[in-house]
């Protein structure tokens, strides 16, 4: 049964990688940098810490393609490595907050009553609130590193998966086959983890895909604001901002910004992709 | 009747949701390891054991908490924000200090992005599929996807710096001096003054960092007026329409807009929440002095009073603008009645 459903999904990805161009080319830009991730220190050609003050801020040429810094780093080479923390910190965060999320708002959705009154209103509380500032509050709070940025950011985002999978599980839980579930006596741990979960991930999914590339922007900013990793970390939203100092010497920031532009493009196409696919099938279930 | 119920009801949430971010950013001052003492005073003071006794007694750090945020509330019921550890003032008059450069600043990024976003929105459901349909969906994912931190650098650079298009950072250049102040809005200020030079300089000064705020906003709306217009065209009475000879012109203004505008009140509302968002990053690139700026050198500071006084400020814009979209809701669509 299994199987059935997820050959039906792959192809349906390469429905979509056919009829949707730009979702094609959000998937390559991804691919690509999931490759640069794993193989960063094999392509990059110099080493990202290196310095060498005789060659600082150089521009664009053939032996550093995209010039070097303030301290003579090869700028290519700490855009490639970057990718490491930059692209990671948004995928932990996603994963985190997806799966703190989802318990959360699983248990609001479950339980119900004043639990859930309570919790949803905490939510609407961390919503209502422009993410960055309380993300900077929290994090120049405990000291900037970038366990401590990543924990703001979980902090501010946990409640819109929250919201959606509280919507699913009140959805799902009403179902006929929860209710045999419960007559055959399973426990309400077991009907949460077998019966509600399982069927209420899809749109977790969903969200995690449209939302990947607003993390990516917002560890980036956090970042050029000076709370990620300590100075040395090859990082792009620092990278940037080291660029914003040497302002006349474009190539320095450029890079980097091209850099967290493409994935959230990338992520932002893929994402755009997927509501579209979906978009029929789910005004199909409104009305 | 009903709406008057519903502000009300809407108000006394509001109340709650001050008093809960209020709350919440005493726990977090409470709960932070580190010290404002040490982020505030100077490194010769800190050894000084009379100096930060004094200091902590001075902002009543050595309180219990409830103690703290109790006689915090009773202060802001007599509208008293407390003073900010880092500027000495009191909070409220740093607020209205940096609110109106914000303010103006985020109604000009909210224009923009309202204007451009469904323009491009309209142009595009119209030339559905065509290639200025995809031209235009790509520039409103770009808006979506590009740090505003790098693109305000980018601006600067190339319209400032190379080309000498537009001003550089500030809210008005140098050589001129502010108007009198009437609402804090330069460009309001000297239209009441009569001063034109101010206002087309100040005028100039808000494009670069209006256009960086309002980007994201302006993808959203895009894509939102897309969408929603290309759903209302589908209906049966836009086909009656059509089929009884109206002009294609009139249908897409007449007919549909007005019905796909509901949706896009939703983004605008929403957008409004990354628009200050992203305010905190444009500001500090433009060297604009507002409430995004005091809002992060008071997050570097732990100058907590300050940061409450923000972050109430902010919500209470939040709910604000909020309101005021789910009114113009029941204006756009005469069926959405309040409860």
């Amino acid at each position: 049964m299994k199987k059935i459903k997820y050959s039906l999904r792959s192809s349906s990805f390469v429905r979509m990688l056919r009829t949707n161009p730009l979702f094609a080319i959000g998937v390559a830009i991804c691919a690509a940098w999931l490759v640069v991730m794993v193989f960063a220190d094999l392509i990059a050609p110099c080493d990202p810490l290196l310095q060498d003050m005789a060659v600082r801020l150089q521009p664009p040429s053939a032996q550093h393609w995209f010039g070097t810094d303030s301290l003579g780093r090869d700028i290519f080479s700490r855009v490639l490595v970057g990718s490491r923390i930059s692209i990671g910190a948004g995928i932990q965060c996603i994963l985190i907050a997806a799966v703190v999320g989802m318990l959360i708002g699983g248990l609001s959705g479950y339980v119900g009553g004043i639990l859930d009154d309570i919790i949803m209103r905490i939510g609407e509380l961390f919503t209502s609130f422009p993410s960055i500032i309380l993300a900077m509050v929290i994090a120049s709070a405990m000291g900037a590193s970038l366990f401590n940025t990543l924990l703001t950011m979980c902090i501010v985002w946990w409640p819109n998966y929250a919201r959606v999978m509280r919507a699913m599980v009140i959805q799902v839980k009403s179902n006929e086959y929860v209710e045999a579930s419960r007559s055959l006596g399973a426990s309400r741990l077991r009907i949460f983890f077998k019966e509600i979960l399982p069927n209420s991930i899809g749109s977790i999914i969903v969200l995690a895909t449209v939302d990947f590339g607003n993390a990516i922007l917002l560890f980036a900013s956090l970042s050029y604001m000076g709370l990620g990793s300590p100075p040395p970390a090859p990082e792009w939203g620092a990278m940037v901002s080291n660029g914003a100092e040497q302002f006349s010497y474009w190539w320095v920031a450029t890079f980097p910004g091209l850099a967290i532009l493409s994935v959230s493009l990338g992520a932002n196409f893929i994402g755009d992709g997927v509501r579209d696919y979906l978009d029929p099938k789910l005004r199909k279930t409104i009305s | 009747m009903n709406i008057l119920r519903y502000l009300g009801r809407r108000l006394l949430f509001t109340v709650f949701l001050l008093i809960g971010v209020s709350l919440m950013v005493y726990i977090i001052s409470y709960m932070v390891p580190s010290d404002p003492v040490v982020a505030n005073l100077s490194a010769r003071n800190i050894d000084n054991e009379e100096m930060v006794q004094a200091y902590r007694e001075k902002w009543g750090l050595d309180e219990p908490f409830y103690k703290q945020y109790l006689t915090y509330l009773n202060n802001l019921l007599h509208g008293d924000l407390g003073t900010s550890l880092r500027t000495e003032r009191a909070v409220l008059d740093d607020l209205k200090l940096y609110f109106p450069a914000t303010l103006e600043l985020s109604i000009f990024g909210i224009l923009f992005a309202v204007v451009f976003g469904m323009l491009f929105g309209v142009i595009s459901a119209i030339k559905r599929n065509k290639a200025v349909d995809q031209i235009l969906r790509g520039v409103s994912v770009v808006g979506v996807s590009v740090p505003v931190f790098w693109m305000a650098l980018l601006l600067l650079y190339l319209l400032y710096l190379k080309w000498g298009i537009f001003p550089g950072p500030g809210r008005l250049s140098a050589y001129l001096t502010p108007p009198a102040h009437v609402t804090g809005l330069y460009t309001v200020d000297a239209i009441l003054a009569g001063d034109w030079a101010v206002f087309w300089d100040a005028l100039q000064h808000l494009c670069l960092p209006g256009i960086c705020v309002g980007l994201f906003t302006m993808g959203l709306i895009s894509r939102t007026t897309r969408s929603s217009l290309l759903e209302v065209l589908s209906l049966d009475y836009i086909r009656t329409a059509r089929a009884k000879g109206v002009k294609e012109k009139a249908v897409i203004v007449k007919h549909a807009l007005g019905n796909s505008l509901i949706s896009v009140l939703t983004v605008i509302g929403l957008g409004f929440g990354n628009l200050l968002g992203g305010m905190v990053l444009a500001e500090s690139v433009f060297g604009w002095p507002g409430i995004g700026q005091y809002a992060y050198k008071s997050a570097q500071n732990l100058d907590f009073p300050a940061i409450v006084g923000v972050s109430l400020l902010i919500a209470l814009n939040y709910v604000v603008i909020n309101m005021v979209v789910d009114i113009l809701y029941c204006v756009l669509d005469p069926r959405v009645r309040y409860r």
